[in-house]
Protein backbone atom coordinates (compact mmCIF):
# COMPACT_ATOMS: atom_id res chain seq x y z
CA UNK A 1 0.00 0.00 0.00
CA UNK A 2 1.43 2.94 -1.18
CA UNK A 3 1.70 5.99 1.57
CA UNK A 4 -1.24 8.32 1.25
CA UNK A 5 0.03 11.83 -0.42
CA UNK A 6 -2.11 14.62 0.54
CA UNK A 7 -3.38 17.95 -1.89
CA UNK A 8 -0.41 19.75 -0.12
CA UNK A 9 2.33 18.71 -2.82
CA UNK A 10 0.78 19.74 -5.40
CA UNK A 11 -0.54 23.25 -4.51
CA UNK A 12 3.68 23.82 -2.84
CA UNK A 13 4.19 22.58 -6.47
CA UNK A 14 2.61 25.59 -8.31
CA UNK A 15 3.35 27.80 -6.23
CA UNK A 16 7.12 26.79 -6.69
CA UNK A 17 6.67 27.11 -10.34
CA UNK A 18 5.50 31.01 -10.07
CA UNK A 19 7.92 31.49 -7.53
CA UNK A 20 11.32 31.53 -9.53
CA UNK A 21 14.32 33.31 -9.48
CA UNK A 22 12.97 36.26 -11.71
CA UNK A 23 9.62 36.84 -9.56
CA UNK A 24 11.25 36.07 -5.81
CA UNK A 25 12.79 39.80 -5.07
CA UNK A 26 9.44 40.69 -4.25
CA UNK A 27 9.38 38.78 -1.20
CA UNK A 28 10.28 41.81 0.54
CA UNK A 29 7.10 43.56 -0.19
CA UNK A 30 7.29 46.72 2.24
CA UNK A 31 3.84 48.07 0.67
CA UNK A 32 2.32 44.80 0.69
CA UNK A 33 1.34 45.18 -3.00
CA UNK A 34 2.50 41.52 -4.10
CA UNK A 35 -0.48 39.04 -4.25
CA UNK A 36 -0.92 35.56 -5.98
CA UNK A 37 -4.11 35.40 -7.22
CA UNK A 38 -5.78 32.40 -8.51
CA UNK A 39 -8.22 32.16 -11.56
CA UNK A 40 -10.70 29.89 -12.21
CA UNK A 41 -10.90 26.48 -12.91
CA UNK A 42 -14.56 27.91 -12.89
CA UNK A 43 -14.43 31.31 -14.03
CA UNK A 44 -17.33 32.65 -16.52
CA UNK A 45 -14.68 34.53 -18.81
CA UNK A 46 -11.87 31.60 -19.27
CA UNK A 47 -13.68 29.83 -22.01
CA UNK A 48 -13.31 26.94 -20.58
CA UNK A 49 -12.03 25.04 -17.16
CA UNK A 50 -8.78 26.65 -17.22
CA UNK A 51 -6.87 27.82 -14.74
CA UNK A 52 -4.87 30.52 -14.03
CA UNK A 53 -1.95 31.63 -11.16
CA UNK A 54 -0.96 35.04 -11.36
CA UNK A 55 1.34 36.95 -9.49
CA UNK A 56 0.87 40.72 -9.14
CA UNK A 57 2.17 43.62 -8.32
CA UNK A 58 -0.74 46.16 -7.94
CA UNK A 59 -2.62 45.06 -11.15
CA UNK A 60 0.16 44.43 -13.14
CA UNK A 61 0.82 40.91 -13.70
CA UNK A 62 4.43 39.86 -13.13
CA UNK A 63 4.23 36.19 -14.07
CA UNK A 64 1.37 33.55 -15.00
CA UNK A 65 1.36 29.95 -14.70
CA UNK A 66 -1.51 28.20 -16.40
CA UNK A 67 -2.98 25.11 -14.99
CA UNK A 68 -4.80 22.55 -17.19
CA UNK A 69 -6.08 19.34 -17.38
CA UNK A 70 -9.48 19.85 -15.58
CA UNK A 71 -11.07 18.27 -18.57
CA UNK A 72 -8.63 15.05 -19.19
CA UNK A 73 -11.00 12.38 -20.63
CA UNK A 74 -7.53 10.22 -21.51
CA UNK A 75 -8.98 10.15 -25.31
CA UNK A 76 -5.61 8.70 -26.47
CA UNK A 77 -5.73 5.51 -24.02
CA UNK A 78 -9.54 5.05 -25.37
CA UNK A 79 -7.85 5.33 -28.81
CA UNK A 80 -6.04 2.45 -28.15
CA UNK A 81 -8.56 0.80 -26.83
CA UNK A 82 -11.04 0.75 -29.71
CA UNK A 83 -11.17 0.73 -33.51
CA UNK A 84 -10.49 3.83 -35.83
CA UNK A 85 -14.28 3.66 -36.61
CA UNK A 86 -15.19 3.74 -33.40
CA UNK A 87 -13.22 6.78 -32.18
CA UNK A 88 -14.57 9.20 -34.99
CA UNK A 89 -17.39 10.05 -32.44
CA UNK A 90 -14.77 11.24 -29.73
CA UNK A 91 -13.06 13.40 -32.23
CA UNK A 92 -16.19 15.58 -31.81
CA UNK A 93 -15.64 16.22 -28.32
CA UNK A 94 -12.07 17.56 -28.83
CA UNK A 95 -12.80 21.05 -30.31
CA UNK A 96 -16.30 20.78 -29.75
CA UNK A 97 -16.73 24.55 -31.49
CA UNK A 98 -15.55 22.82 -34.47
CA UNK A 99 -16.54 18.84 -34.52
CA UNK A 100 -16.40 18.88 -38.18
CA UNK A 101 -12.72 19.67 -38.77
CA UNK A 102 -11.75 17.43 -36.06
CA UNK A 103 -13.51 14.45 -37.79
CA UNK A 104 -11.69 15.55 -41.06
CA UNK A 105 -8.13 15.68 -39.61
CA UNK A 106 -8.62 12.40 -37.96
CA UNK A 107 -9.96 10.56 -41.02
CA UNK A 108 -7.68 11.86 -43.13
CA UNK A 109 -4.76 10.72 -41.02
CA UNK A 110 -6.13 7.09 -40.99
CA UNK A 111 -6.54 7.18 -45.02
CA UNK A 112 -2.70 8.23 -44.96
CA UNK A 113 -2.22 5.31 -42.76
CA UNK A 114 -3.90 2.62 -44.96
CA UNK A 115 -3.31 4.48 -48.04
CA UNK A 116 -6.31 5.13 -49.19
CA UNK A 117 -7.92 7.54 -51.79
CA UNK A 118 -11.24 8.74 -51.21
CA UNK A 119 -13.74 10.16 -54.52
CA UNK A 120 -13.32 13.98 -55.54
CA UNK A 121 -16.74 14.60 -54.38
CA UNK A 122 -15.81 13.62 -51.05
CA UNK A 123 -12.85 15.94 -50.67
CA UNK A 124 -15.12 18.92 -51.90
CA UNK A 125 -17.78 18.16 -49.63
CA UNK A 126 -14.80 17.75 -46.50
CA UNK A 127 -13.27 21.43 -47.81
CA UNK A 128 -17.09 22.63 -47.58
CA UNK A 129 -16.88 21.17 -44.16
CA UNK A 130 -13.72 22.66 -43.16
CA UNK A 131 -14.51 26.07 -43.75
CA UNK A 132 -18.18 25.79 -42.50
CA UNK A 133 -16.68 24.43 -39.13
CA UNK A 134 -13.66 27.41 -39.34
CA UNK A 135 -16.99 30.14 -39.97
CA UNK A 136 -18.58 28.83 -37.08
CA UNK A 137 -15.44 28.17 -34.80
CA UNK A 138 -14.47 32.03 -35.81
CA UNK A 139 -17.89 33.00 -34.70
CA UNK A 140 -18.39 32.08 -31.21
CA UNK A 141 -14.77 33.52 -31.18
CA UNK A 142 -15.72 36.71 -32.20
CA UNK A 143 -19.13 36.88 -29.89
CA UNK A 144 -17.20 35.98 -26.61
CA UNK A 145 -14.13 37.93 -27.82
CA UNK A 146 -16.03 41.00 -28.26
CA UNK A 147 -18.07 40.64 -24.96
CA UNK A 148 -15.06 40.01 -22.91
CA UNK A 149 -14.29 43.62 -23.49
CA UNK A 150 -17.26 44.74 -23.25
CA UNK A 151 -19.38 44.91 -26.57
CA UNK A 152 -22.49 42.80 -26.17
CA UNK A 153 -24.21 43.38 -29.40
CA UNK A 154 -21.89 41.64 -31.16
CA UNK A 155 -22.29 38.14 -29.35
CA UNK A 156 -25.91 38.57 -30.40
CA UNK A 157 -25.20 39.00 -33.81
CA UNK A 158 -22.71 36.13 -34.12
CA UNK A 159 -24.61 33.43 -32.54
CA UNK A 160 -27.27 34.85 -34.98
CA UNK A 161 -24.83 33.55 -37.96
CA UNK A 162 -23.65 30.84 -36.14
CA UNK A 163 -27.51 29.33 -35.26
CA UNK A 164 -28.23 29.68 -39.53
CA UNK A 165 -24.81 27.21 -39.74
CA UNK A 166 -25.99 25.05 -37.26
CA UNK A 167 -28.86 24.36 -38.91
CA UNK A 168 -26.79 23.90 -42.35
CA UNK A 169 -25.06 20.98 -40.32
CA UNK A 170 -28.56 19.64 -38.95
CA UNK A 171 -29.78 19.20 -42.63
CA UNK A 172 -25.88 17.71 -44.04
CA UNK A 173 -25.04 15.61 -41.10
CA UNK A 174 -28.18 14.88 -39.24
CA UNK A 175 -27.29 16.71 -35.83
CA UNK A 176 -26.38 20.03 -35.32
CA UNK A 177 -23.88 19.54 -32.76
CA UNK A 178 -21.31 16.45 -32.10
CA UNK A 179 -21.76 15.35 -35.95
CA UNK A 180 -19.25 12.48 -36.93
CA UNK A 181 -19.75 13.29 -40.31
CA UNK A 182 -16.83 11.90 -41.57
CA UNK A 183 -16.20 8.19 -42.39
CA UNK A 184 -12.37 6.55 -43.04
CA UNK A 185 -12.56 6.26 -46.89
CA UNK A 186 -15.66 8.90 -47.38
CA UNK A 187 -18.38 10.78 -45.74
CA UNK A 188 -21.93 9.46 -44.15
CA UNK A 189 -24.12 10.66 -46.25
CA UNK A 190 -24.10 12.50 -49.52
CA UNK A 191 -25.14 16.54 -49.70
CA UNK A 192 -28.84 16.99 -50.57
CA UNK A 193 -29.64 19.77 -52.94
CA UNK A 194 -32.10 21.11 -49.93
CA UNK A 195 -28.25 21.61 -48.36
CA UNK A 196 -26.58 22.96 -51.13
CA UNK A 197 -29.26 25.74 -51.11
CA UNK A 198 -28.81 26.61 -47.94
CA UNK A 199 -24.91 26.83 -48.20
CA UNK A 200 -25.53 28.85 -50.67
CA UNK A 201 -28.02 31.16 -49.40
CA UNK A 202 -25.43 31.39 -46.19
CA UNK A 203 -22.79 32.76 -48.35
CA UNK A 204 -24.28 34.86 -49.90
CA UNK A 205 -25.70 36.72 -47.22
CA UNK A 206 -22.87 36.25 -44.65
CA UNK A 207 -20.15 38.75 -45.65
CA UNK A 208 -22.52 41.50 -45.38
CA UNK A 209 -23.57 40.44 -41.98
CA UNK A 210 -20.06 39.99 -41.21
CA UNK A 211 -19.34 43.49 -42.27
CA UNK A 212 -21.97 44.96 -39.91
CA UNK A 213 -19.97 43.37 -37.29
CA UNK A 214 -16.87 44.90 -38.12
CA UNK A 215 -18.76 47.88 -38.76
CA UNK A 216 -19.22 47.74 -34.84
CA UNK A 217 -15.71 46.78 -33.91
CA UNK A 218 -13.29 48.07 -36.81
CA UNK A 219 -13.56 51.82 -35.19
CA UNK A 220 -15.01 51.64 -31.91
CA UNK A 221 -12.35 52.85 -29.68
CA UNK A 222 -12.82 51.32 -26.85
CA UNK A 223 -12.47 47.54 -28.89
CA UNK A 224 -9.42 49.23 -30.09
CA UNK A 225 -7.88 50.37 -27.25
CA UNK A 226 -8.24 47.23 -25.37
CA UNK A 227 -6.81 45.03 -28.43
CA UNK A 228 -3.95 47.35 -29.19
CA UNK A 229 -0.55 46.10 -28.34
CA UNK A 230 -2.66 44.40 -25.46
CA UNK A 231 -1.29 40.68 -25.54
CA UNK A 232 2.19 41.19 -27.91
CA UNK A 233 4.65 38.58 -28.52
CA UNK A 234 7.12 38.42 -31.23
CA UNK A 235 7.88 36.38 -34.57
CA UNK A 236 10.43 34.74 -33.24
CA UNK A 237 9.09 33.71 -29.25
CA UNK A 238 5.58 32.70 -31.23
CA UNK A 239 7.46 30.62 -33.16
CA UNK A 240 9.67 29.36 -30.16
CA UNK A 241 6.85 28.49 -28.01
CA UNK A 242 5.03 26.80 -30.67
CA UNK A 243 2.10 28.64 -31.49
CA UNK A 244 0.34 27.56 -34.70
CA UNK A 245 -2.74 28.82 -36.71
CA UNK A 246 -4.41 32.66 -36.54
CA UNK A 247 -2.20 33.57 -33.53
CA UNK A 248 1.02 32.61 -35.55
CA UNK A 249 -0.17 34.62 -38.51
CA UNK A 250 -1.13 37.73 -36.35
CA UNK A 251 2.93 37.42 -35.67
CA UNK A 252 3.43 37.79 -39.42
CA UNK A 253 4.58 34.40 -40.22
CA UNK A 254 2.53 32.95 -43.26
CA UNK A 255 2.41 29.56 -42.09
CA UNK A 256 -0.81 27.75 -43.01
CA UNK A 257 -1.15 24.28 -43.52
CA UNK A 258 -3.75 24.39 -46.31
CA UNK A 259 -1.14 26.03 -48.39
CA UNK A 260 2.44 24.71 -46.80
CA UNK A 261 1.22 21.09 -46.87
CA UNK A 262 -2.01 20.45 -48.87
CA UNK A 263 -4.49 18.14 -48.36
CA UNK A 264 -7.70 17.50 -50.14
CA UNK A 265 -8.02 19.84 -52.73
CA UNK A 266 -6.34 23.43 -51.52
CA UNK A 267 -4.24 23.06 -53.54
CA UNK A 268 -6.66 23.80 -56.48
CA UNK A 269 -8.47 26.39 -54.58
CA UNK A 270 -7.54 30.50 -54.82
CA UNK A 271 -7.98 32.16 -51.24
CA UNK A 272 -5.45 34.25 -49.67
CA UNK A 273 -3.54 33.52 -46.19
CA UNK A 274 -4.29 36.02 -43.99
CA UNK A 275 -1.05 37.72 -42.44
CA UNK A 276 -0.74 40.50 -40.05
CA UNK A 277 1.75 41.63 -38.52
CA UNK A 278 1.66 43.52 -34.80
CA UNK A 279 1.25 39.58 -32.67
CA UNK A 280 -0.98 41.83 -30.40
CA UNK A 281 -5.08 40.61 -30.23
CA UNK A 282 -5.84 43.27 -32.43
CA UNK A 283 -3.86 41.11 -35.26
CA UNK A 284 -5.44 38.17 -34.16
CA UNK A 285 -8.58 39.89 -34.71
CA UNK A 286 -8.27 41.16 -37.76
CA UNK A 287 -6.80 37.44 -39.00
CA UNK A 288 -10.04 35.48 -37.98
CA UNK A 289 -11.92 38.09 -39.68
CA UNK A 290 -10.52 37.41 -42.86
CA UNK A 291 -9.90 34.26 -42.61
CA UNK A 292 -13.67 34.19 -42.30
CA UNK A 293 -14.38 36.04 -45.35
CA UNK A 294 -11.37 33.79 -47.56
CA UNK A 295 -13.65 30.45 -46.00
CA UNK A 296 -16.46 32.23 -48.08
CA UNK A 297 -14.45 32.44 -51.36
CA UNK A 298 -13.28 28.72 -50.29
CA UNK A 299 -16.59 27.44 -50.06
CA UNK A 300 -17.98 29.21 -52.90
CA UNK A 301 -15.51 27.89 -55.07
CA UNK A 302 -15.74 24.37 -53.54
CA UNK A 303 -19.83 24.93 -54.22
CA UNK A 304 -19.35 26.18 -58.04
CA UNK A 305 -16.93 23.10 -59.21
CA UNK A 306 -17.85 20.16 -56.61
CA UNK A 307 -18.28 17.32 -59.16
CA UNK A 308 -21.32 14.46 -59.21
CA UNK A 309 -19.99 10.96 -58.21
CA UNK A 310 -19.87 8.74 -55.11
CA UNK A 311 -18.67 9.88 -51.70
CA UNK A 312 -17.01 6.38 -50.12
CA UNK A 313 -13.88 4.67 -51.70
CA UNK A 314 -14.37 1.34 -53.34
CA UNK A 315 -12.53 -0.28 -50.95
CA UNK A 316 -15.10 -2.87 -49.31
CA UNK A 317 -12.76 -4.68 -46.82
CA UNK A 318 -11.64 -1.25 -45.30
CA UNK A 319 -15.09 1.12 -45.87
CA UNK A 320 -18.19 0.65 -44.10
CA UNK A 321 -20.99 -0.30 -46.83
CA UNK A 322 -24.04 1.85 -47.60
CA UNK A 323 -27.12 0.49 -45.14
CA UNK A 324 -29.54 -0.42 -47.14
CA UNK A 325 -27.02 -2.91 -49.01
CA UNK A 326 -25.86 -4.56 -45.91
CA UNK A 327 -29.45 -5.09 -45.18
CA UNK A 328 -30.42 -6.76 -48.53
CA UNK A 329 -26.63 -8.48 -49.92
CA UNK A 330 -24.87 -11.00 -48.48
CA UNK A 331 -21.37 -9.45 -49.96
CA UNK A 332 -21.92 -6.23 -47.72
CA UNK A 333 -23.49 -7.93 -44.61
CA UNK A 334 -19.89 -9.91 -44.47
CA UNK A 335 -17.45 -6.61 -45.08
CA UNK A 336 -20.00 -4.74 -42.67
CA UNK A 337 -19.46 -7.55 -40.02
CA UNK A 338 -15.49 -7.65 -40.68
CA UNK A 339 -14.81 -3.96 -40.23
CA UNK A 340 -17.48 -2.98 -37.36
CA UNK A 341 -15.34 -6.10 -35.20
CA UNK A 342 -12.35 -6.17 -36.23
CA UNK A 343 -11.59 -2.88 -37.45
CA UNK A 344 -9.68 -1.97 -41.21
CA UNK A 345 -6.38 -3.53 -40.16
CA UNK A 346 -3.90 -1.26 -41.91
CA UNK A 347 -0.19 -1.87 -42.53
CA UNK A 348 2.24 -1.13 -39.94
CA UNK A 349 3.55 1.81 -39.83
CA UNK A 350 3.56 5.22 -38.30
CA UNK A 351 2.53 8.85 -39.82
CA UNK A 352 1.45 12.44 -38.69
CA UNK A 353 -0.76 13.92 -40.69
CA UNK A 354 -2.07 17.70 -39.72
CA UNK A 355 -4.71 20.17 -40.66
CA UNK A 356 -5.59 23.80 -40.13
CA UNK A 357 -7.89 23.30 -37.75
CA UNK A 358 -9.57 26.85 -36.71
CA UNK A 359 -7.49 26.95 -33.72
CA UNK A 360 -4.63 25.86 -35.50
CA UNK A 361 -1.82 22.94 -36.14
CA UNK A 362 -4.26 19.55 -35.53
CA UNK A 363 -2.30 16.63 -36.32
CA UNK A 364 -2.35 13.19 -35.51
CA UNK A 365 0.34 10.93 -34.85
CA UNK A 366 -0.99 6.88 -35.19
CA UNK A 367 1.39 4.17 -34.84
CA UNK A 368 -0.61 0.87 -35.90
CA UNK A 369 0.81 -2.39 -35.60
CA UNK A 370 -1.19 -3.75 -38.49
CA UNK A 371 -4.73 -4.68 -36.12
CA UNK A 372 -7.74 -2.74 -35.77
CA UNK A 373 -6.90 -0.86 -32.88
CA UNK A 374 -3.97 2.27 -33.40
CA UNK A 375 -1.07 0.88 -31.05
CA UNK A 376 -0.32 4.94 -30.09
CA UNK A 377 -2.47 7.63 -31.21
CA UNK A 378 -1.21 10.96 -30.12
CA UNK A 379 -3.37 14.15 -30.39
CA UNK A 380 -1.78 17.19 -31.60
CA UNK A 381 -4.05 20.02 -29.96
CA UNK A 382 -3.45 23.44 -31.29
CA UNK A 383 -4.96 24.97 -28.05
CA UNK A 384 -2.75 23.06 -25.27
CA UNK A 385 0.48 24.54 -27.21
CA UNK A 386 -1.36 28.00 -27.63
CA UNK A 387 -2.03 27.89 -24.20
CA UNK A 388 1.15 27.67 -23.02
CA UNK A 389 1.93 31.10 -24.41
CA UNK A 390 0.23 32.56 -22.29
CA UNK A 391 2.67 33.35 -20.19
CA UNK A 392 4.66 35.64 -22.49
CA UNK A 393 0.84 37.42 -23.50
CA UNK A 394 0.04 38.11 -19.84
CA UNK A 395 3.57 39.30 -18.57
CA UNK A 396 3.36 43.24 -17.85
CA UNK A 397 -0.51 43.05 -18.95
CA UNK A 398 -2.92 44.74 -16.28
CA UNK A 399 -4.95 42.29 -14.55
CA UNK A 400 -8.46 43.47 -16.11
CA UNK A 401 -6.91 42.67 -19.69
CA UNK A 402 -6.45 38.66 -18.79
CA UNK A 403 -9.59 37.82 -20.02
CA UNK A 404 -9.59 39.89 -23.54
CA UNK A 405 -6.41 38.05 -24.01
CA UNK A 406 -7.26 34.49 -23.17
CA UNK A 407 -10.14 34.95 -25.67
CA UNK A 408 -7.52 36.84 -28.55
CA UNK A 409 -6.02 33.23 -28.13
CA UNK A 410 -9.50 31.43 -28.41
CA UNK A 411 -8.43 28.13 -26.61
CA UNK A 412 -10.88 25.32 -26.35
CA UNK A 413 -10.56 23.40 -23.36
CA UNK A 414 -11.82 20.16 -24.73
CA UNK A 415 -9.03 19.85 -27.40
CA UNK A 416 -6.18 21.55 -24.81
CA UNK A 417 -7.01 18.62 -22.19
CA UNK A 418 -7.94 15.51 -24.66
CA UNK B 1 10.51 16.85 -51.23
CA UNK B 2 12.80 14.08 -51.67
CA UNK B 3 15.61 16.13 -52.32
CA UNK B 4 14.90 17.81 -48.69
CA UNK B 5 15.02 13.92 -47.43
CA UNK B 6 18.09 13.62 -48.78
CA UNK B 7 19.56 16.77 -47.77
CA UNK B 8 18.75 15.94 -43.82
CA UNK B 9 19.96 12.60 -44.23
CA UNK B 10 23.76 13.77 -45.62
CA UNK B 11 23.91 16.63 -43.33
CA UNK B 12 23.47 14.54 -40.26
CA UNK B 13 25.14 11.68 -41.70
CA UNK B 14 28.37 14.13 -41.94
CA UNK B 15 27.97 15.54 -38.80
CA UNK B 16 26.69 12.68 -36.34
CA UNK B 17 27.18 9.63 -38.31
CA UNK B 18 27.98 7.78 -34.85
CA UNK B 19 24.77 9.03 -33.38
CA UNK B 20 22.32 7.87 -35.44
CA UNK B 21 20.66 4.11 -34.93
CA UNK B 22 18.78 3.95 -37.96
CA UNK B 23 16.38 5.77 -40.60
CA UNK B 24 13.44 4.57 -41.80
CA UNK B 25 10.66 5.88 -44.42
CA UNK B 26 6.61 5.18 -44.33
CA UNK B 27 4.63 7.06 -46.61
CA UNK B 28 7.28 9.95 -47.79
CA UNK B 29 7.63 10.60 -44.08
CA UNK B 30 11.49 10.20 -42.32
CA UNK B 31 12.26 8.83 -39.30
CA UNK B 32 15.65 8.88 -38.02
CA UNK B 33 16.13 7.18 -34.72
CA UNK B 34 19.09 9.05 -32.45
CA UNK B 35 21.05 7.68 -29.31
CA UNK B 36 19.34 8.95 -26.48
CA UNK B 37 22.70 11.22 -25.18
CA UNK B 38 23.11 12.88 -28.15
CA UNK B 39 19.76 13.97 -29.24
CA UNK B 40 20.14 17.41 -27.74
CA UNK B 41 23.06 18.51 -29.69
CA UNK B 42 21.48 17.25 -33.08
CA UNK B 43 18.22 18.92 -32.36
CA UNK B 44 20.18 22.11 -31.85
CA UNK B 45 22.30 21.72 -35.28
CA UNK B 46 18.51 20.84 -36.88
CA UNK B 47 17.70 24.25 -35.90
CA UNK B 48 20.90 26.32 -36.30
CA UNK B 49 21.82 25.21 -39.55
CA UNK B 50 21.12 27.82 -42.04
CA UNK B 51 20.11 25.18 -44.93
CA UNK B 52 17.81 22.62 -42.94
CA UNK B 53 16.52 25.37 -40.07
CA UNK B 54 13.61 22.94 -38.23
CA UNK B 55 12.48 25.84 -36.16
CA UNK B 56 9.21 24.83 -35.08
CA UNK B 57 8.86 21.80 -32.75
CA UNK B 58 5.08 20.92 -34.05
CA UNK B 59 4.90 17.93 -31.33
CA UNK B 60 6.99 15.57 -28.78
CA UNK B 61 5.28 12.13 -27.53
CA UNK B 62 6.13 9.36 -25.67
CA UNK B 63 5.17 5.65 -26.88
CA UNK B 64 5.14 2.28 -24.65
CA UNK B 65 6.19 -0.51 -27.57
CA UNK B 66 5.91 -2.64 -24.82
CA UNK B 67 9.11 -4.85 -25.42
CA UNK B 68 11.40 -6.25 -22.98
CA UNK B 69 14.41 -3.65 -23.72
CA UNK B 70 14.29 -0.09 -25.23
CA UNK B 71 10.80 0.05 -23.27
CA UNK B 72 9.75 3.75 -24.21
CA UNK B 73 9.97 6.07 -27.03
CA UNK B 74 10.15 9.69 -27.21
CA UNK B 75 9.08 11.32 -30.86
CA UNK B 76 9.94 14.35 -31.87
CA UNK B 77 7.93 15.63 -34.95
CA UNK B 78 10.03 18.77 -36.03
CA UNK B 79 9.08 21.06 -39.36
CA UNK B 80 10.91 23.68 -40.98
CA UNK B 81 8.88 26.50 -42.04
CA UNK B 82 11.80 27.78 -44.29
CA UNK B 83 11.79 24.12 -46.49
CA UNK B 84 7.91 23.20 -45.77
CA UNK B 85 9.46 19.67 -44.42
CA UNK B 86 8.64 17.83 -41.46
CA UNK B 87 11.43 15.16 -39.44
CA UNK B 88 10.59 12.62 -37.30
CA UNK B 89 13.37 12.01 -35.04
CA UNK B 90 12.89 8.99 -31.81
CA UNK B 91 15.02 8.03 -29.04
CA UNK B 92 14.43 5.04 -27.15
CA UNK B 93 14.28 5.00 -23.56
CA UNK B 94 14.75 1.81 -21.45
CA UNK B 95 12.24 1.16 -18.43
CA UNK B 96 15.22 0.60 -16.33
CA UNK B 97 16.45 3.78 -16.84
CA UNK B 98 13.82 6.26 -17.05
CA UNK B 99 16.03 8.94 -17.88
CA UNK B 100 15.68 11.60 -21.18
CA UNK B 101 17.75 14.91 -22.01
CA UNK B 102 15.24 17.52 -22.45
CA UNK B 103 15.15 19.45 -25.52
CA UNK B 104 13.46 22.62 -23.55
CA UNK B 105 16.59 24.53 -24.06
CA UNK B 106 16.13 24.15 -27.68
CA UNK B 107 12.02 24.95 -28.35
CA UNK B 108 10.50 26.12 -25.19
CA UNK B 109 7.59 24.45 -26.56
CA UNK B 110 8.89 21.43 -25.43
CA UNK B 111 8.04 22.36 -22.17
CA UNK B 112 4.89 21.18 -21.87
CA UNK B 113 5.51 18.46 -24.35
CA UNK B 114 8.03 17.09 -21.97
CA UNK B 115 5.38 17.41 -18.89
CA UNK B 116 2.98 15.50 -21.01
CA UNK B 117 4.98 12.67 -21.66
CA UNK B 118 6.31 12.55 -18.03
CA UNK B 119 2.78 13.02 -16.80
CA UNK B 120 1.49 10.19 -19.48
CA UNK B 121 4.48 7.85 -19.03
CA UNK B 122 6.92 8.56 -16.28
CA UNK B 123 10.07 9.45 -19.12
CA UNK B 124 11.92 11.68 -16.46
CA UNK B 125 13.37 14.48 -18.25
CA UNK B 126 16.66 15.57 -17.50
CA UNK B 127 17.18 19.14 -16.73
CA UNK B 128 13.47 19.89 -17.45
CA UNK B 129 12.73 23.55 -15.57
CA UNK B 130 9.51 22.57 -14.88
CA UNK B 131 8.87 19.08 -14.32
CA UNK B 132 5.23 18.30 -12.90
CA UNK B 133 2.09 16.65 -14.12
CA UNK B 134 0.21 18.80 -16.81
CA UNK B 135 -2.99 16.68 -16.67
CA UNK B 136 -3.38 14.15 -13.96
CA UNK B 137 -2.92 15.73 -10.50
CA UNK B 138 0.35 15.48 -8.56
CA UNK B 139 -0.79 12.87 -6.28
CA UNK B 140 -1.63 10.60 -8.64
CA UNK B 141 0.78 7.89 -8.66
CA UNK B 142 0.31 5.93 -11.64
CA UNK B 143 1.08 6.64 -15.59
CA UNK B 144 -1.69 6.07 -17.26
CA UNK B 145 -0.96 5.51 -21.21
CA UNK B 146 1.56 3.01 -20.18
CA UNK B 147 0.18 -0.41 -21.58
CA UNK B 148 -0.05 -2.29 -18.21
CA UNK B 149 -2.26 0.50 -16.58
CA UNK B 150 -5.57 -0.93 -16.95
CA UNK B 151 -8.30 1.41 -19.33
CA UNK B 152 -10.83 1.01 -16.40
CA UNK B 153 -8.13 2.74 -14.39
CA UNK B 154 -7.15 1.86 -10.40
CA UNK B 155 -9.82 2.21 -7.76
CA UNK B 156 -8.65 4.36 -5.34
CA UNK B 157 -5.95 6.13 -7.17
CA UNK B 158 -7.74 9.60 -7.57
CA UNK B 159 -8.67 11.43 -4.28
CA UNK B 160 -12.02 12.50 -4.64
CA UNK B 161 -12.65 16.01 -2.72
CA UNK B 162 -14.20 15.34 0.84
CA UNK B 163 -18.09 15.52 1.56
Amino acid sequence: MAPKRTEAISKEKILQALEDADTTFLKEDPLGTDMVLNMGPQHPATHGVLRILLRLDGETIIKAVPEIGYLHRGYEKLAENMTFHEFIPHTDRLDYLAPLSNNVAFVLAVEKLAGLEIPERAKYLRVICCELARISSHLVWLGSMAMDVGALTILLWAFREREKLYDIFDVLTGVRFTTSYTRIGGLAQDMTEQCEKMIWEFIDQFPEKLQECEALLNKNRIFIERCDGVGVISKEEAIDIGLTGPALRACGVEYDIRRADPYLIYDQLDFRVAVYDGGDSLARYYVRIQEMRESVKIVRQALEKIPKGPIKAAEPKQVLPDKERVYTKMEELIHDFMVVNFGINPPIGEIYRAIESPKGELGFYIISDGSGNPWRLKIRSPSMVNIQALPILLKGQMISDVVAIIGSLDPVMGEADK
Amino acid sequence: MDEMKEKVLEKLNEHFKHSILSTSEFRGELTVVIKKEDIVRVCEFLKVDEELHFDLLEDLTGVDMFTPSDRFQVVYHLYSLKNKYRLRLKVHVDERDLRAPTVSGVWSTANWHEREAYDMFGIIFEGHPDLRRLYMPEEFEYYPLRKDFPLMGIPGSLLLPKK
